[in-house]
């Protein structure tokens, strides 16, 4: 079973969502201050702090790539059955021992920001909707992939059904692992982006998100975020559990 | 044939290419060494990882900002190396002819001590060698978007034999660089006055002067 990311701690205090110290020490070492300060456009490479706003000021440059690269009609490839990875690893910032167990008869989804029918909703009401499956491949940024076959509604004909602000920037994810994540509209109307319900033709079990988790095959997977409490529809950037420790926000595939 | 006081201020390197194999030398070691942070986060060969000290980046989400932030470096720098290269023909001069008949014999003379070193002028081992690293950093540079965009690049994706397949070939581009680095610094280091003529463009003798 992989985790996602053994090295770090369960929760980082915010010393340690500073990037890139024990690098600078290398770099240092590395005796590659001149050049590095000659490539970098002057940047000290001793001081911290402008190395991380550059670094940040690249990560936002490549939001802008890759929401420039995105193409709302792209499909993710889809595979067969046969091609599913038997025992879909389970992946999460905590343990296995820690999976959320959530009552899916007095859960409801909480609808926030930019949206006109604010009433909660109940999984028997989003099981009403039109459902529509996919076998894709879930793409975790450390690098290792997964084939998984998941169900549920089209995340645009909820967000059409809510009454959202469709050009809004951004929809926020608020989960019930204290998890929380945020994806650009042109990705989340995205033909293959569902809330799902199912996975391989069964209600999620707890360890794949139960009730509801998000299946976007454009991104990668910690922007799949599981247990999905609340929804809100914004133009306020939202940020992440991840994302605001560094990890690029785009991240699209 | 004396060479006129003009001529032999000629530079052994041009400036575009000094400068561009410097800052290439740079973006490549924050490639390759936050690559391996990133490498280490899921391990293609069983638990096989790369000690942490001679990575970049700390932890995953740092070795991820470095590598697509040296990325801009690798490609614009890269770009000015090519275009310069291609439009003055100097990759063409340096670069060619590779001859197999010639690469075996300075193959040979090579690795037998006696292959003599001649400023400006590659041997056929060395051109072979420079085309080889060339097209490394292409195949780098192409699995790197595979893997990176498998959706909006899915061909590309598909011509590196699919996502995992892509990963391995990302990993072997960089095992070619890492290899070629390996046998550039230790001919540097075999032949010392090339790396003055790598900053400064011309052969300088060290020691008394002959005459």
């Amino acid at each position: 079973m992989k985790l996602f990311d053994r090295a770090r701690p369960f929760v980082p205090t915010r010393d340690q969502t500073r990037l890139a110290r024990p690098d600078r020490r290398l770099f240092l070492r590395g005796g590659l201050v001149a050049a590095g300060g000659l490539a970098l456009g002057g940047c000290d490479l001793s001081d911290n702090a402008r190395t991380e706003s550059v670094l940040s000021g690249f990560s936002r440059l490549n939001d802008r790539l890759q929401a420039a690269l995105f193409d709302s009609q792209r499909l993710a490839p889809t595979f067969g059955v046969s091609d599913i990875t038997p025992d879909f690893p389970f992946n999460a910032y905590y343990p296995a021992s820690r999976i959320r167990v959530i009552d899916g008869a007095s859960w409801r989804l909480e609808l926030a920001g930019l949206v006109a029918d604010r009433a909660p909703w109940t999984l028997d009401r989003l099981r009403a909707l039109p459902q529509e499956g996919q076998i894709t491949r879930h793409v975790c940024v450390e690098g290792w992939s997964a084939i998984g076959q998941w169900s549920g509604v089209l995340f645009r004909t909820f967000l059409e059904r809510i009454g959202a602000d469709l050009t809004a920037r951004y929809v926020r994810f608020d989960c019930g692992d204290d998890y929380w994540t945020s994806i650009d509209m042109p990705s989340a109307l995205h033909p293959q982006t569902i809330l799902a319900l199912d996975y391989a033709g069964a209600p999620l079990p707890p360890k794949y998100g139960f009730p509801v988790k998000l299946r976007i095959p454009t991104k990668l997977g910690f922007k799949n975020p599981k247990h999905i409490m609340a929804i809100t529809v914004t133009n306020d950037y939202p940020g992440g559990y991840w994302e605001d420790q560094g990890y690029n926000w785009f991240s699209g595939l | 044939m004396s060479a006129s006081p003009r001529r032999a201020e000629r530079p052994i390197h041009p400036l575009v290419v000094r400068i561009t194999h410097w800052v290439n030398a740079l973006a490549m070691l924050m490639m390759i060494t936050s690559g391996w942070r990133i490498y280490n986060a899921s391990p293609i060969f069983g638990d096989w990882a790369f000690p942490k000290a001679i990575t970049l980046g700390g932890w995953l989400g740092g070795a991820l900002q470095w590598h697509f932030a040296a990325m801009w470096l690798l490609v614009a720098n890269a770009s000015v190396y090519l275009t310069y290269g291609l439009a003055s023909g100097h990759l063409r001069r340096r670069l060619t002819p590779l001859r197999p008949a010639e690469i075996g014999r300075d193959l040979v003379a090579a690795l037998t001590f006696r292959l003599p070193h001649r400023p400006g002028v590659y041997n056929a081992v060395q051109r072979l060698l420079y085309v080889a690293v060339l097209l490394a950093g292409f195949v780098a540079v192409l699995s790197g978007l595979a893997i990176w965009k498998p959706v909006q690049f899915a061909p590309l994706t598909v011509l590196m034999g699919g996502y995992d397949q892509g990963r391995i070939v990302h990993f072997l581009a960089m095992a070619g660089i890492t290899a070629f680095v390996g046998v550039h610094l230790a001919l540097v280091l075999l032949v010392p006055r090339t790396l003055p003529a790598m900053i400064v463009g011309r052969d300088i003798r060290l020691g008394p002067k002959a005459g």
